[in-house]
């Protein structure tokens, strides 16, 4: 017998790809109208080809690196470390240009769309993060860009609108459902049913039809391959102990944990929103609240009711408020191999705060998620805890200097 | 056979196949609609399974589902109703909906449910066809209900080939690349596609569907395939008359201008 695996038996075993259908366990695959039948398959039968071509590689890391600002540091907050009585370190995709991780997945699917020769962009958005990394690269790439963004996150994430408009992006609000990303992404679903041969639709989470969740994955992976070597560096070190993100989609967790999703040693902890609680009502905790089902043209954990109905979630985070989870995350926290524990809104509030106040570091109210569940997840003295902080603070400012007065408020 | 081809096989032209949603305008208004199509002389009716998010659909089709599942229609109700309908109509009630509705209701569940109310035929357009194959194709064919799958302009020929051989009712032609409502007239582009397809040989009889909204665009559709789909503009329709009187007029406006 050879030593060395193929890429198809080690994948057999590993966590990180789904099968050639696109399912990860039981969760996954493609579940879309005809419609849409051509474009996914189009983008299932080119997706890794594309991304292993050495020429794809080089062109994407270097705007990585160029455009972008990566890697980004690794940095370790010492007196929250003291706080949580471990060490914390902080994987600062907020410094990324546009700040926050999204870039990383839209700059890589830019590219894909330029190779199979698409004219017009679509996204859809909810913090408006996702929109604004899609509305810049089709800035640097010259491709036309319309933003679906529901009407309420439009409301509460004003000034990533005006970013959007100001990089040339058209923002078309979503008014049906809750107004919010899901409403949004049906929207963009259905203008690329309408676009289908012109346009590519830039998905900004580990969500929809097979291939999406992995090529989006595997296009926000540079994060922990960079977690990697940067805590080797640092502490020599082989691996963190626990790796923590905030999960709305759950594409910077995917990012953060990739490189470590087949090392056991390392813990892989979900932070999701509890919104005002987990029995208010008013949630978006997918995990505890969700069961299975397809959502956004795949099968996973979703809110919903016995009719198969999806039930409107809510988040104070409009990053958050979604009431799906990627189909690997569905299949990590089935499996065990993932932990998920929820913050309220109240709950990350405060952990926008502390860091704020503790590290000189304002961030994404999404993010404050991650960090609002450190004191729960077990961590000790002398071990290493690697929190995604997936995207800084500017957009939500309003929302910071205003909680006061609208936290009784639900949409 | 299922009810379904043979209302087709039967008919073989002009077949005219009328969409509505479940419980929109009124949550009780299933069986008189349905006697009201009958009456009108429409060949297929097609009901839609009110849903949260209809990822087809354009805004027509929407609004009626928010106002349905407003109205409280739901699985149970809607196969009450169904079976009201199917005792005083003898053409064939084709349920369409989201494959997450039957999952969560259970799918054995739900056929027997189905099969009680006198359903005769099932669209499912975001199931997969390996799915169907698979794990209930044998359960459609033993309960006698006809599986419609979709093809667009954009299905490979090999596509079209095995939907036509997998549907068990009808092939589901959708017009043009688009979700549901569209209004303009038939291009040259649809009427080429129109054309291929009617010339391929496809194992199952074909009904057009998705932009049908006048005699004009049911004329056309008929003329190459075995009749149509009308949706969004019987929806408008019922919204500003929904008595059997108003039904046969919008039937009549489609059969004959
Ligand atoms: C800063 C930030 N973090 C996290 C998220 C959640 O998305 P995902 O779960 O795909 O990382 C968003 C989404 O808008 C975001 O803007």
């Amino acid at each position: 017998m050879s030593e060395v695996k193929t890429r198809v038996e080690s994948d057999l075993i590993s966590l990180k790809h789904p099968d050639e259908r696109g399912y990860y366990g039981e969760f996954g695959g493609a579940y879309i109208p005809e419609m849409l039948f051509a474009n996914v398959e189009q983008l299932r039968l080119i997706y890794q080809e594309v991304i292993d071509d050495p020429a794809f590689q080089a062109e994407y890391k270097s705007l990585l690196r160029d455009f972008v600002g990566r890697p980004s540091p690794l940095y370790l907050a010492k007196r929250l470390s003291e706080i949580y009585g471990t060490n914390v370190w902080l994987k600062r995709e907020d410094l990324n240009h546009t700040g926050a991780h999204k870039i990383n997945n839209t700059v890589g699917q830019i590219l894909i769309a330029k190779r199979l020769g698409k004219k017009r962009i679509i996204a859809e958005t909810g913090a408006g993060q996702h929109g604004v990394a899609t509305a810049t690269v089709c800035a640097l790439m010259g491709l036309e860009c319309f933003v679906y963004m529901g009407a309420v996150d439009i409301e509460r994430q004003a000034p990533n609108v005006a970013r959007m408009n100001m990089l040339g992006a058209t923002v078309i609000p979503a008014e049906s459902g809750s107004k919010t990303l899901k409403d949004a992404t049906n929207e963009a679903i259905r203008d690329w049913i309408n676009n289908a041969e012109t346009t590519h639709y830039i998905i900004g989470s580990a969500i929809g039809p097979h291939p999406y969740p992995d090529m989006v994955t595997q296009l926000q992976a540079i994060v922990s391959e960079e977690i990697s070597y940067q805590l080797t560096e640092q502490t020599g070190k082989e691996h963190p102990d626990y790796v923590v993100a905030c999960v709305g989609g759950g594409s910077n967790a995917a990012g953060a944990f990739y490189h470590f999703l087949d090392d056991k040693r390392v813990k892989l902890i979900l932070a999701e929103a509890a919104g005002k609680g987990i029995d208010s009502g008013h949630s978006a905790a997918t995990s505890i609240l969700g069961s299975k089902g397809i959502i956004h043209g795949c099968m996973t954990l979703l809110m919903q009711d016995p009719d198969g109905q999806i039930i409107e979630p809510y988040s104070l985070s409009a990053g958050l408020d979604y009431p799906g989870i990627g189909p690997l995350h569905a299949n990590l926290i089935t499996s065990g191999r993932a932990k998920v524990y929820a913050a309220t809104d109240d709950e990350a509030m405060q952990a926008v705060f502390e860091l704020s106040k503790v590290e000189g570091i304002i961030p994404a109210l999404e993010t404050a998620h991650a960090l609002a569940i450190l004191s729960r997840i077990g961590a000790t003295k002398d071990e290493h805890v690697v929190v995604c902080l997936s995207g800084r603070g500017d957009k939500d400012l309003n929302t910071y200097m205003n909680y006061e007065n609208i936290k009784d408020q639900v949409h | 056979m299922n009810k379904v081809r043979a209302k087709i096989n039967e008919k073989q032209q002009r077949v005219l196949n009328v969409y509505f949603t479940a419980g929109h305008p009124t949550l009780d208004g299933i069986p008189n609609i349905a006697e009201g199509l009958q009456e009108a002389g429409v060949d297929l009716i097609e009901l839609g399974m009110p849903y949260s998010d209809p990822l087809a659909d354009g805004l027509t089709i929407q609004k009626s589902s928010e106002v349905a599942l407003k109205n409280g229609m739901n699985l149970k109700h809607l196969f009450d109703q169904v079976k009201q309908a199917t005792s005083s109509i003898e053409i064939p009630i084709i349920l369409m909906g989201y494959y997450n509705q039957l999952i969560q209701f259970g799918m054995d569940r739900f056929l027997d449910m189905a099969t009680t109310a006198g359903v005769s035929g099932l669209i499912i357009p975001d199931l997969p066809m390996f799915e169907y194959e698979a794990k209930f194709q044998k359960t459609f064919e033993d309960r006698n209900l006809g599986m419609s799958f979709l093809i667009s302009p954009m299905t490979s020929d090999e596509r079209i080939m095995q939907a036509g051989k997998l549907s068990s009712g009808f092939l589901y032609m959708v017009s043009q690349s688009s979700i549901t409502g569209k209004t303009q007239d038939i291009s040259q582009e649809q009427l080429a596609y129109f054309d291929k397809v009617n010339n391929m040989g496809v194992e199952a009889p074909r009904l057009i569907g998705f932009g049908i909204h006048n005699n004009e665009t049911f004329e056309t559709a008929c003329k190459y395939s075995n009749g149509a789909i009308v949706g969004s503009s019987f929806i408008r329709a019922l919204e500003k008359d929904a008595s059997k009187a108003g039904i046969k007029t919008f039937v009549s406006s489609i059969l004959n201008g």
